[in-house]
């Protein structure tokens, strides 16, 4: 079991938070023209890397709040977590 | 029968304690302390079992977890068990236990006519023999490979026995009390660290138990009791015995096993039978110590046969003597330990030395002592069917090629010991990249890859005296890190044996003209043989060697066979060992019981169940409940002998007819809070949301990005800034999570904030035409009237001083109403609604009346919105603003959701107005076209109507829209039924939706 790092609350159990995907989709501005591709691109394609990976979780027994973790797939190590805001570098 | 093998003194049994117990039916007598096997032992019994392929006696190999052999069934509180290692298992008064794995007797097999076929049955032979003709698998090879394999059998029965799990965070955890554990517990406890020690077996101690050394001028026993005694005392450390640590998982997450009641002939009241700890440490040392390995000689397999190790803990520990004629064979000098405690306690050991002219101070006190050492000589063979009743040794060459002139000496145990194996599973689970070590031929850990260090035995580090300097050492540094104290501690004096090199020697040649097995893996009987066929077959890969020939499989998990494999897979192609490389080490290290696994969450407690604040009125007035997600629902209330089709008839009809009440508590409420509330809702469900206004509430219908309907409920303007928004009881904990990724992480600039207020509020429907007339009665003081409280209105009112909230919503499509009050006065509400409603007839109605009503109407709930329909499905387009963008939009303008013959949601009628429609059934064009039938849709929902007194369902149904007055066939293969049936529209009571208005 994962131990992640919630930056609000700390150090937690992964059956503490839900998984919620790929943390470097970002959602296309509303009212915003977009083609049937990018659309796509958007809801349906996804790369799945073997090694690091920005994703989201909530800490949904927590104080649920969305973070992004910075994880390596393969390894399963937790490089570095961000609040739901911060920008990932 | 009498303990005859049982010496005079010694052990660590309690003898003032005798205990009787059982084994296939015979009573023996055994002493507190003992395990089954050294009870079995004490009273001369070595035959157990029988082994898995070939049926052949089993006797014991070791004295522990890594015992391959002696797999018995038990008996306890009226429970059976499968599985259970006689060498671990505790005795207790009124134990039984039975073999496995023989019928009809462990004396008489009749399965071992395997053994004598066995020239048939070798490697791979069941994947060869039993693959054709297919129709034989089922009803000839499957039934027969199950019954003849196995090692016993599973109870049927609900498992009495509580199992709890406990999650722990701890400074430094500590896999095994020996005395690398010891030490190192004892310094990290020193320095303040919170530690954590864990033994597998009821002892502490591990080698020092059986080891003739000293430490700081006591016993290593005596070291190790005083060691345990003040660990217990200190309030930083848990010392915990029968704990096995099995599981070595991700960011130092580690699984123990603890067992709390197997050693007792009942589990106490509210004892749990076993405890699992899932442990967070922020440092594992790995102190696990190694097990003996065997040597490799003709029918090793024979009961009798067993490890030096093991031999000499039945002694030192259990008092007994697993021969009175024992011949040690080995390549090392522990042998000699066990050949003089023979010696010590009477009894004539001859030792049988690979090596051709070892020296040591062991072997120099094995001679002052008398004992007949043969060096340069190997057992050939054992003989003796069903216990070792001599040897076949030889002499061997230099290059251990070439035997001499066999010799028979008359013998009734052969204990063997082929130096020793690291327990290195825990450090290979932990993803450390394990080495090989020359100096001792087997891997020992490597490059760590978590916070793991492995110290002493486990560490391929055989001497006494550099185990406790280099353990004291590491439990200090690494909690000196953590706690940043730092108490010297003085490392005691050792006085221990030097040892001489090991004979790096495994197997020994077949003599010329004989065929004898040869085992390595003695669970599973893969002999030599079997392996020299696999590799011959072309298997290379040692994973692949393992799943053919099942070598190091099963519940031993080849503790004592992987490396004698590995020797000869490396032997044979001709490679060294390290580049054969080993088989994963996976957890568990040992069987642990599915019970202990799941733990608590079984039966009612494997979820959570939530009852409304109303529950106790319903269960009071015989409602029959129903499992609605995690909540219990009332389904009916059940009056005489109704039956669930007549109580919810009832039940619909008087709503239709008169009012009733339903208590809809289990919808997810959620308060949507903020000066950007509106414009939040307004991306959040299709329809528009900005002029909504105060005191007024609206339907809405919320999509996925991939343009799915999500949810529908309603929701209220409570004030400016304000919303009440309702979900599905079943959608509410995703409908949160799904608004706080939004507010988080998409439009953090939106001023908004979402809770969830489900358990706040009891609510309760009522719905029928006297629902105004009742509404009156409850707030007498409110304008109820059409005007006061229009459809979709929503008022606060009192409810004999309980404040309420009264929305007029409707989801029976009758002129209905919902009333919340805080969920403590759910109760006081609904009896004041039943108490008032009397005079109109009121009755309460459960689910089942709610899925009539509203799928009658036409309304859809979850099992239209299954998450694979778009609103257009659900004849919700109505709902799509075409001004404003939302959650999901741009997703509606896919090719396929924008198709001429889209599916859609129809009404099913059946022609004959009697035959009920299963759920789930598929609506075909042609009853009687070949298969695969071309379906059109699906019945999402069915009921009986009320209104027409006729079956009714809900389908979703290709190009349903031009499908109104089709005659289609329901076809149900499942309850085998084909029915005739009309398509109607969805809306088969009040289409207009005139009521909900009146």
């Amino acid at each position: 079991m994962l131990h992640i790092k919630c930056p609000h609350c700390g150090m937690r159990s992964q059956n503490e938070f839900s998984y919620g995907g790929d943390a470097t989709v970002k959602r296309p501005e509303l009212n915003k023209e977009v083609t049937d591709q990018e659309w796509d691109n958007f809801v349906y394609n996804r790369v799945s890397p073997r090694g690091k990976h920005f994703e989201l979780w909530q800490h949904l027994s927590g104080c649920r709040q969305w973070i992004k973790v910075e994880r390596d797939t393969a390894t399963h190590e937790i490089f570095k977590t961000y609040k739901a805001n911060e920008e990932i570098a | 029968m009498t303990q005859s093998y049982r010496i005079e003194t010694g052990g660590l049994i309690n003898r003032n304690k005798k205990i009787s117990f059982k084994f296939n039916g015979v009573t023996y007598f055994g002493y507190e302390g003992d395990t089954l096997a050294s009870a079995l032992l004490a009273n001369g019994v070595h035959l157990v079992g029988r082994s898995f392929k070939y049926h052949r006696p089993r006797g014991f190999f070791g004295a522990g977890v890594d015992e391959p052999y002696a797999v018995v069934q038990l008996y306890r509180n009226g429970e059976t068990e499968p599985n259970i290692k006689a060498t671990e298992q505790e005795l207790f008064e009124g134990l039984k236990a039975s073999s496995v794995n023989c019928w009809p007797s462990v004396n008489f097999d009749i399965g071992a006519i395997n053994n004598f076929l066995k020239i048939f049955l070798p490697a791979g032979f069941y994947y060869k023999t039993f693959m054709w003709p297919k129709s034989f698998w089922y009803k000839i090879y499957e039934p027969f490979i199950r019954k003849a394999a196995g090692l016993g059998v599973a109870s049927t029965k609900h498992d009495k026995e509580r199992y709890e799990h406990k999650y722990e965070y701890c400074d430094i955890l500590i896999a095994g009390s020996g005395p690398s554990g010891l030490a190192s517990a004892y310094s990290a406890a020193k320095n303040g660290a919170k530690v954590i020690l864990a033994e597998d077996k009821p002892r502490y101690g591990g080698s020092l138990l059986t080891s003739d050394v000293n430490i700081g001028n006591q016993s290593g026993k005596d070291w190790a009791d005083a060691i345990i005694s003040e660990l217990k005392e200190m309030p930083n450390v848990t010392v915990k015995n029968r704990s096995q640590v099995f599981g070595y998982y991700d960011h130092n997450m580690l699984v123990m096993s603890e067992k709390v009641s197997d050693h007792l002939p009942k589990t106490k009241k509210y004892h749990p039978n076993k405890r699992l700890w899932y442990i967070r440490a922020k440092e594992v040392l790995i102190s696990s110590g190694s097990i003996e390995r065997p040597i490799v000689f003709g029918n090793n397999d024979t009961p009798g046969v067993m490890l030096s190790s093991a031999a000499k803990e039945y002694l030192k520990v259990y008092g007994v003597l697993v021969g009175r004629k024992p011949l040690v064979f080995t390549n090392n000098d522990s042998g000699y330990e066990t050949a003089i405690e023979f010696k010590k306690h009477g009894v004539e050991p001859i030792v049988l030395d690979s090596r051709s002219n070892p020296q040591s101070e062991i072997i120099d006190e094995a001679k002052n002592l008398g004992i007949n050492i043969k060096n340069s000589h190997v057992v050939v063979a054992a003989q003796g069917y069903k216990k070792v009743k001599s040897a076949d040794v030889a002499t061997i060459s230099e290059d251990k090629k070439t035997l001499g002139k066999i010799e028979n000496i008359i013998c009734d145990c052969i204990c063997v010991s082929g130096f020793w194996t690291p327990t290195i599973h825990l450090a290979s689970q932990s993803g450390n990249k394990t080495k090989f070590n020359e100096e001792i031929d087997a891997f020992v850990p490597g490059v760590s890859k978590q916070n793991e260090t492995t110290l002493g035995a486990a560490n391929g580090v055989f001497t006494l005296e550099e185990t406790l300097k280099t353990s004291f050492e590491k439990g200090e540094e690494l909690s000196k890190k953590i706690t940043e104290k730092d108490n010297e501690i003085s490392i005691p004096n050792v006085v221990e044996k030097k040892y001489s090199k090991h004979d790096k020697f495994w197997c020994v040649p077949l003599p010329k003209g004989k065929s004898y097995k040869r085992f390595l893996d003695f669970q599973n009987d893969v002999a030599v043989s079997d392996v020299e066929i696999a590799l011959r077959e072309g298997y290379r890969s040692i994973e692949h060697v393992k799943r053919y020939t099942t070598l190091g499989m099963a519940t031993d998990q080849g503790k004592t066979s992987n490396l004698n494999g590995l020797q000869l897979v490396s032997e044979i192609e001709n490679k060294v060992v390290p580049s054969v490389g080993h088989t994963t080490f996976r957890p568990p290290y040992t069987p642990i019981s599915i019970g202990a696994i799941v733990g608590r969450e079984v039966g009612k407690h494997s979820k959570p169940t939530r009852k409304s604040p109303i529950h106790n009125w319903h269960e009071e007035h015989n409602a029959v409940f129903v499992d609605a997600g995690v909540w219990l629902r009332p389904r009916y209330y059940k009056r005489g002998n109704e039956t669930l089709f007549e109580a919810s008839k009832r039940e619909a009809k008087n709503v239709r007819m008169n009012v009733g009440v339903c208590d809809v508590t289990t919808l997810g409420k959620i308060d949507v809070k903020g000066p950007d509330a509106a414009e939040f809702l307004n991306r959040v469900y299709t329809n528009a949301w900005l002029k909504l206004p105060v005191g007024k509430a609206r339907y809405g219908v919320m999509l996925r990005e991939d343009g799915i309907v999500m949810d529908d409920g309603t929701t209220t303007r409570i004030s400016e800034n304000h919303y009440h928004m309702t979900t599905t009881t079943a959608q509410a904990a995703n409908v949160l999570s799904h608004l706080e990724y939004y507010l988080q992480l998409v439009w953090p600039e939106l001023n908004v904030n979402v809770v969830s207020t489900t358990e706040q509020w009891a609510g309760a429907a009522i719905a029928g035409p006297k629902s105004r007339d009742l509404l009156q009665k409850l707030f007498p003081k409110t304008d109820v009237s059409n005007e006061g409280l229009p459809f979709m209105g929503y008022v606060e009112g009192d409810l004999f001083g309980v404040k309420a909230r009264i929305f007029r919503i409707s989801f029976s499509g009758e002129l209905a109403y919902e009333v919340n009050v805080e969920s403590d006065n759910g109760r006081f509400m609904w009896e004041k609604i039943i108490e008032l409603g009397e005079e109109f007839q009121i009755q309460p109605y459960g689910t089942e009346a709610l899925s009539t009503l509203r799928i009658e109407m036409g309304h859809v709930a979850g099992s239209e919105l299954d998450g694979r329909t778009i609103p257009y499905d659900n004849a919700l387009e109505g709902l799509l603003s075409k001004k404003k963008d939302f959650i999901g939009k741009r997703s509606l303008q896919r090719a396929a959701f924008v198709a001429e013959d889209r599916q859609r949601i129809v009404g099913v009628v059946p022609l004959d107005k009697k035959t009920s429609i299963p759920e789930g059934s598929h609506l075909v064009k042609d009853a009687n076209a070949p298969l695969p039938n071309k379906k059109l849709g699906h019945i999402s929902a069915s009921c009986w109507s009320v209104e027409h007194d006729n079956p009714f369902s809900l389908a979703i149904l290709k190009d349903g829209k031009k499908m109104i007055g089709e005659k289609l066939f329901v076809m149900s293969p499942l309850k085998n039924k084909v029915i005739p049936v009309e398509i109607v529209s969805s809306h088969y009571v009040d289409p207009k939706g005139e009521r909900v208005r009146s």
